[in-house]
């Protein structure tokens, strides 16, 4: 069944859109990740224009994170003084990352900078995902015992001034790297239509040191304000957010992330890393050769940028 | 009634022309709908003359349809660093949206080069470019290629020999618009040629436009961007928190 997208002024198919957003969901709920990385290089592939890919898939995240955030309040697992801080700086760089955006596309760059972005992103983390998961299924097989925990060292974060107590965390540090890593991820957001939990996590327990029982809760907390926030930002600056397309992907994502969150209880974890790894790398890739090969059509055609 | 008015003016004004177009069209307005798929325009006529049909050359029939014009920007990629990105670009003051011309004969046949300058009608003379930067060499491959994407796209359309027309009166073509059509008024023109040259022409418009649901949430869209956004996050908070409690009531009972 056609559809005809108002916003994005393309007619793609209904099921197709879906089916899309029920496989990230089933991939989201599975490990935990948002599944933006994944959604936004997929609506690239089926002929969306990435300005309204970025935009619409922000709009969607907020739908997927909504229930998880209510989850984590419910078991007390979201650090809000942390989460506050990090939502502060998360806004400053999503208003920031919009400003990149429209600027660019009036350079008619946006295009290049959304996929050199994704090509750089999905690869890192693929390949460290893949290599991870590798030494853990080696690991697993040499014997049981768990790695010991690393004990929490003390470093130059600990020398910056602004300290502030971040008592559900049971953490007295600077403001300084949680307001960073804050910026860092609302730039991604606002340029890649991603949470960016994946950047916020592993920066949040190596970096700020937080207890991982927390992290997720106040992840998702940051990531629903942020990326509402550029929701409204592409909304208001570059009509570019397709209502029609966010909802066809949400009914798909939620109901796909249920589904995963309910298979990932029961299957191998590890193994199923390496998938998700290996499907990273290959988008990765993909999206990598249609910037390295000479395209056969060399011209493209862009809207006058002139409102 | 728009036919009828046409058919009445073309009555008062034809007594002074030797051959007439009086024309009949599938549909006048094309309706972007949620399951709009594209759609087909049938164009048909008959030439109305008070005369013998003139001797020489046979009428040959040339249908164009045109949508909204809008300026354009064409990038031309390059290698840069490695990566192909966009490089050079020009800017094109006024291209149709969609532009299908047919015609009721191989294109020499139908117009001249003169009277195709003088009414505009094939692709290239369709598209106005003032003047390309100085810093772009070879401009016109610029044109050429937004024509080229365009009619790949199904959006521009030269359909030699698709007016099919009987005993020098009646003709009908069909065309195809895609699904990725803009709003607006689409000019239909149907000149009517001998040797090349325009004995007369007609004009009419189809009104493209988004109807229903497209129509409020695009104008929504463009003119309260704010409600809008807030409306899209209000349905996603809604969808997720909807769908979480739904499942977890599934569960429970």
């Amino acid at each position: 069944m056609q559809i005809y997208l108002p916003i994005a002024e393309v007619s793609v198919n209904a099921f197709l859109l879906l089916g899309l957003g029920g496989l990230v969901g089933v991939l989201s709920g599975m490990f935990g990740v948002g599944g933006g990385f994944l959604m936004t290089p997929l609506l690239f592939f089926i002929g969306i224009p990435p300005a309204v890919a970025v935009a619409t898939e922000a709009n969607q995240i907020v739908a997927s994170s909504f229930s998880g955030v209510l989850a984590h309040l419910r078991r007390k697992t979201v650090d809000l003084r942390m989460g506050t801080v990090l939502l502060v700086g998360g806004l400053v760089g999503a208003a920031l990352g919009v400003l990149l955006f429209n600027y660019l596309k009036s350079l008619g760059q946006v295009d290049l900078l959304v996929r050199l972005c994704y090509v750089v992103f999905l690869g890192v983390i693929g390949g460290l995902m893949f290599f991870e998961s590798l030494n853990a299924i080696r690991r697993s097989k040499r014997s049981g015992g768990a790695p010991a925990p690393k004990r929490r060292q003390r470093n130059w974060i600990h020398a910056l001034p602004f300290k502030m107590r971040f008592r559900t965390s049971g953490l007295y540090i600077s403001v300084i790297p949680p307001l960073l890593v804050g910026v860092a991820v609302g730039v991604l957001a606002a340029i890649m239509g991603v949470g960016g939990g994946f950047i916020m996590v592993p920066a949040m327990i190596y970096l700020l040191g937080m207890p991982t029982k927390v992290v997720v809760g106040t992840s998702l907390f940051q990531i629903i304000f942020v990326t509402a926030f550029t929701t409204l930002l592409h909304a208001t600056t570059n009509y570019t957010v397709d209502m029609v397309l966010a909802v066809l992907l949400l009914v798909g994502g939620v109901v796909g992330a249920q589904v995963g969150a309910q298979l990932g209880t029961r299957l191998r974890a590890e193994q199923l890393r390496i998938l998700l790894a290996l499907m990273v790398l290959a988008v990765c890739f993909k999206l990598a050769l249609d910037l390295l090969i000479q395209p056969t059509e060399l011209y493209a055609i862009g809207t006058s940028g002139g409102h | 009634m728009r036919i009828l008015a046409a058919l009445l003016s073309l009555c008062l004004a034809g007594a002074a022309l030797a051959e007439e177009v009086v024309l009949g069209l599938s549909r006048d307005q094309v309706s972007i709908t949620t399951s709009f798929d594209g759609s087909d325009l049938l164009i048909f006529g008959a030439v109305k003359r008070e005369t013998p049909i003139p001797e020489g050359d046979p009428l040959q029939v040339v249908v164009t349809v045109a949508g909204p014009s809008e300026p354009a920007i064409v990038y031309r990629k390059a290698r840069i660093a490695g990566v192909w990105a966009n490089a050079a670009s020009v800017e094109i003051d006024a291209a149709p949206s969609f532009y299908a011309v047919a015609t009721s004969a191989p294109w020499t046949e139908v117009l001249s080069d003169t009277d195709d300058l003088r009414h505009q009608v094939s692709i290239p003379r369709a598209i106005r470019s003032v003047g390309a930067p100085m810093d772009v060499e070879d401009a016109p491959s610029f044109t050429e290629a937004l024509i080229r994407i365009r009619t790949n796209e199904g959006l521009y359309q030269l359909l030699e020999g698709a007016v099919e027309v009987s005993e020098q009166t009646l003709f009908k073509t069909a065309l195809q618009m895609p699904a990725n059509l803009t709003e607006g008024a689409y000019d239909v023109r149907i000149f009517l040629t001998r040797s090349g040259t325009v004995v007369t022409q007609h004009t009419t418009t189809i009104d493209v436009r988004k109807v229903g649901l497209e129509r409020w949430l695009y104008t929504l869209s463009r003119q309260q961007p704010l409600v809008y956004g807030l409306l899209s996050l209000a349905i996603a908070i809604f969808a997720g928190w909807g769908a979480s409690a739904a499942f977890r009531m599934l569960r429970q009972g």
